[in-house]
């Protein structure tokens, strides 16, 4: 049951980073993809209607942890005190950046907006790295290397992803960004994804491989223009270094602590299991509905 | 001053904040909700352009309330490590709920919802603010049964020095949980009631061109850009009766539900009534004290446990028994905070409840001229609608107040207390730097919200496209022509 659990945590970070992932490259990018007011409307719409959802992947991962892990959700939240609060901080500019974008008036409170937006992503798609390579290694450099190749796997992941939704002069500026972050972020992961296998289970070898696999695909994919490949791609290699992170954790969540010490009681466990089983099929199914209610490309305002 | 005061400082004002925003979602979700309902329903156009005003008020404050949720879902294990550890197998499970049963519902289908006017159907357009809208009032349910376990904890048992869930169905149905959550809730359909009783009351003085102020008048109301609204139903008027008719519902409810939690603490957590009632001994047949000095004779045991002549115990009386029970320490909230807050609860709660019944009561349909025309929404009316905006906002958050202040020392009831609960690891430094940066931007945010919603009321709703739009409801089919979204919907 506590490894079922670990599992069923492992997957909803897996979820937010994926889908959050591309939020951030999104809001990272939007000023280097637009030219115009139109353009700007045009990026952040790709993410509009589901951005807030994917958000929630974070809150159930973090909620999921403290009812079936406590001891590692208090631990680590308290002793990554000022990594966290910041990932926070950046969250809350970036959400009311996008909520309030629409509805304030001038160019200046837009332009405020959109900073909040651009920091609100690249803050947290640095710091998660940050943290989770902090977590593994525990050195300085693991830290910036860690942050380094989160932040640029987003923007990797983010570009692709408005490449596939967008049209015009945005579609190939994106396509031409996702190629340059690939210039970042394939360096950064070759020269980490091969030293995190060593700690962990056997298998996590294979998902850094694959990781690294996917991620070279999906630059590939992007040069012959088929974006929903490539999208494919960007979000295997983050889910494979996501499992790889987290199939390491495996034997220690936290430094001198392990998975049985920080669980809770079987009981709750088995509750849980029963309603996240029931539950959490209905969410994916709906939300897989909205990416299908808003599949079509989105076009430049015409006005 | 150590890392604990300004751990509860930062607990104090990030909840209080997020208090400030969340009724008002809960019940302006549930309100915007009901105009569009009645737009697919009866066709009529000023429900449309009412469901469109109110939901862009709905959007701006929605915004708040989501970001400074997250800062909730995290600080409990930031601030509050040793707490999380010992309650997290009980206290997590209905976190862990929230989000998955509540704020996945919430979220995305308040996505659908901003950006499908266009593309679904209507009636699956609506359902979707409703799914939003009811995954709002069942986070409210899972948190305040989390919050109630504190008060009163059911359904576990502590084993290693931590808390294990026995029972979740106890911890769900908690009967804290059960008097608290409708009593919340409706006091969120306060709030939200009387937010639109001052944005509708606004308005009506605005197109008569009159301030909120008297005294002084606006401009001719010819020269207003939202005059020709007047040509339709007197929009203003049925919102406000709608919101008049919400909050007097809402405001019995309040009044109920605080009877039957104030028995509750009776029961469970006798120190909060003493507390809030400023009794120092046990006594029978125990006053209700409505200010130091004037009292009520027996009215406090009347309404804590429905006999006049029972006995209620006293602050200090309690202090002695808790020392010898869970050892000495000092058992004691702080007695004004919790003694006033009950009071501004109970009179800015009430007053609100009683204009609503009084503006229900003047914008009555006389029997007579049933079908005819009512009489205008009196200027003197409007303008209290406007000015009555803090009361039900005061008396929301001094229930807060009261709640968790009453609490204290306790985290947990009689298991474990605010001192043994703070994180040992996080220094005094760490804890100033959030508790100034949360403060700051919050304040910098609700300042940028208040600017928002004043705006956008005091520039009305937007033009209808009265000569485009057919009258009735326009076809079901998405428009499948227009391929983006606008961020305003």
């Amino acid at each position: 049951m506590t490894t079922f659990w670990f599992i069923v945590i492992a997957f909803l970070w897996t979820g937010y980073f994926v889908l959050e992932g591309f939020d951030f490259g999104v809001g990272a990018l939007l000023p280097l993809l637009s030219r115009s007011e139109s353009d700007r409307r045009q990026v952040l719409g790709t993410i509009g209607p589901v951005w807030d959802g994917n958000e929630v992947w974070l809150i159930t991962a973090i909620g999921a942890m403290f009812a079936a892990f406590p001891a590692w959700y208090s631990g680590l939240l308290s002793s990554f005190y000022l990594p966290v609060f910041l990932v926070i901080a950046g969250l809350i500019l970036r959400g009311v950046g996008l909520e309030w974008r629409g509805k304030v008036h001038s160019r200046r409170e837009v332009a405020l907006c959109d900073a909040g937006i651009v920091t609100g992503s690249v803050l947290p798609a640095f710091l998660w790295g940050a943290i989770f390579g902090n977590l593994l290694f525990g050195t300085a450099l693991a830290t910036v290397l860690g942050g380094a190749l989160s932040l640029s796997v987003a923007v990797l992941h983010g570009a692709v992803f408005v490449a596939l939704k967008t049209t015009g002069g945005v579609r190939a500026r994106a396509r031409r960004a996702a190629l340059l972050a690939a210039v970042g972020a394939l360096p950064v992961a070759l020269a980490v994804l091969p030293s995190v296998p060593g700690m962990g289970p056997v298998w996590t070898l294979g998902t850094a491989l694959l990781a690294a696999a996917a991620l070279a695909a999906g630059v590939t994919l992007v040069w012959g223009r088929r974006e929903g490949s490539a999208f494919v791609a960007t979000a295997t290699a983050i889910a494979a270094t996501t499992a790889t992170v987290f199939g390491v954790l495996w034997s220690a969540p936290l430094p001198g602590l392990t998975l049985a010490e920080a669980a809770s009681a079987p009981y709750t466990l088995t509750v849980l299991t029963w309603i996240g089983l029931l539950a959490l099929p209905g969410v994916i199914a709906y939300q897989a509905w909205t990416y299908w209610v808003f599949r079509k490309r989105l076009t430049a305002e015409v006005s | 001053m150590d890392a604990l005061d300004l751990a509860r400082w930062q607990f104090g004002v990030t909840t209080v904040y997020h208090f400030l925003f969340v009724p008002l979602t809960i019940g302006l979700g549930v309100y915007v909700a009901g105009l569009q309902t009645a737009w697919l329903r009866t066709g009529k156009e000023h429900y449309l352009r009412l469901t469109k005003f109110f939901g862009k008020l709905f959007l701006i404050n929605f915004a708040m309330g989501v970001v400074t949720g997250i800062v909730q879902e995290f600080q409990f294990g930031m601030n509050w490590s040793e707490y999380s550890t010992f309650v997290g197998d009980v206290f997590g499970a209905p976190l862990a709920l929230e989000a998955l049963l509540a704020f996945f519902l919430e979220s995305t289908f308040l996505g659908l919802w901003i950006f499908g006017w266009d593309r679904l159907p209507k009636r699956v357009h609506l359902a979707c603010l409703w799914a939003a809208v009811i995954g709002s009032n069942l986070s409210a349910y899972f948190i305040l049964a989390a919050n109630a376990w504190m008060k009163h904890p059911v359904g576990y048992e502590v084993v290693d020095g931590r808390a294990r869930m026995t029972d979740l169905w106890a911890v769900l149905t908690n009967s804290t949980a059960l008097a608290q959550v409708p009593h919340v809730v409706a006091g969120s359909f306060v709030v939200a009631g009387g937010f639109v009783i001052a944005v509708a009351g606004y308005r009506i003085l605005r197109e008569r061109g009159l301030r909120v102020l008297p005294g002084r008048r606006n401009a001719p109301a010819v020269q207003d850009a939202t005059v020709p609204m007047r040509r339709l139903p007197d929009m203003w008027r049925t919102s406000l009766r709608a919101a008049l008719v919400m909050t007097a519902i809402a405001g019995a409810v309040v009044a109920g539900t605080g009877d039957l939690s104030g028995q509750l603490l009776h029961e469970q957590q006798p120190m909060k009534l003493a507390a809030a009632e400023g009794l120092r001994h046990d006594t029978a047949g125990a006053p209700f004290s409505i200010v130091p000095g004037v009292e009520v004779p027996g009215l406090l045991s009347l309404l804590s446990a429905h006999d006049p002549g029972a006995t209620v115990q006293g602050v200090d009386d309690i202090q002695a028994r808790y020392a010898k029970a869970f050892g000495p320490a000092d058992y004691i909230p702080n007695l004004p905070v919790v003694f006033w807050s009950f009071r501004v609860m109970i009179v800015f709660g009430m007053a609100t409840a009683g204009l609503s019944v009084l503006g229900l009561w003047l914008t009555r349909r006389p029997r007579r001229q049933r079908g005819g025309t009512a009489k205008p929404v009196p200027g003197w009316f409007a303008r209290l609608c406007v000015l009555a905006l803090p009361l039900p906002i005061v008396a929301i958050i001094s229930g807060w107040l009261l709640s968790e202040i009453g609490r204290q020392p306790w985290t947990v009831q009689g298991e474990l207390m605010t001192a043994a609960s703070v994180s040992p690891g996080v220094s005094l430094g760490e804890v100033a730097i959030t508790l100034t940066v949360f403060t700051v931007l919050y304040g910098v945010l609700a300042l940028a919200e208040g600017v928002l919603l004043v705006r956008h009321v005091k520039a009305g709703p937007e033009l209808p496209p009265v000569e485009t739009a057919p009258a009735g409801p326009a076809p079901a089919r998405p428009d499948e022509a227009r391929l983006t979204p606008t961020l305003m919907y």
